[in-house]
């Protein structure tokens, strides 16, 4: 159960460093929003698994609130993206930083 | 197993790190909120690994907290950002 829990923080610290990594070297600002969410997310899936397997046999009164700490992270964590980047975008103030814009002239009606 | 646990300490503090440094050079306020997105998430990966470290669970309810406030604060910054066009950013 140690080897267990060992492994899924790895995995986590893993992803957390791949999301820092991935906001600090992506060339644009949608592509820092995918990498940072989506690395960000996986890894505290992994992050808060690994801490459950490790507090299964000491703490058996942990479980409850990590799992809804997961459910929290993964109701929330997607939706902010998405609202960013949907606020981003209408707000028209980085329209010359795109590398590639496949929304230009279509979503001007509203 | 300690020596584990400071291998993956150093690897969460490197990624809080990288990100930090894209939250004070980022080009414009898009950039900034993006990085703080992702700063709350670490904070709450080294919250809970710090509960386990500690043997409390008192962090735990600190890092419900500090979901449910970053959520609340992302969702903030993107109204504020989306309801002014284009004047000084």
């Amino acid at each position: 159960m140690t080897i267990a829990s060992y492994v899924f923080l790895m995995i986590g610290a893993l992803f957390y460093l791949l999301g820092g990594l991935g906001v600090l070297r992506m060339p644009d600002t949608f592509n820092r929003i995918q990498a940072g969410t989506k690395a960000t997310t996986l890894g505290s899936f992994s992050m808060i698994l690994g801490v459950i397997f490790a507090s299964i046999e000491s703490h058996p009164n942990w479980i409850f609130k990590l799992i809804i700490l997961i459910i929290l992270i993964a109701l929330s964590n997607p939706v902010g993206s998405s609202t960013i980047a949907k606020a981003i975008y209408k707000s028209k103030t980085l329209q010359d930083t795109l590398l590639k814009d496949d929304l230009k002239g279509r979503g001007e009606k509203q | 197993m300690i020596w584990l646990d400071y291998i993956v300490f150093s690897l969460l503090i490197l990624g809080l790190l990288l990100v930090i440094i894209r939250l004070v050079i980022g080009p414009k306020l898009a950039d900034r909120i993006v990085a703080l997105d992702t700063f709350n998430m670490i904070v709450i990966g080294i919250i809970v690994f710090i509960a386990l470290l500690q043997n409390s669970i008192l962090y735990l309810d600190i890092a419900i907290v500090y979901g449910i406030l970053a959520f609340l604060e992302i969702v903030v910054f993107a109204r504020y950002v989306e309801g002014k066009n284009n004047d000084h950013r």
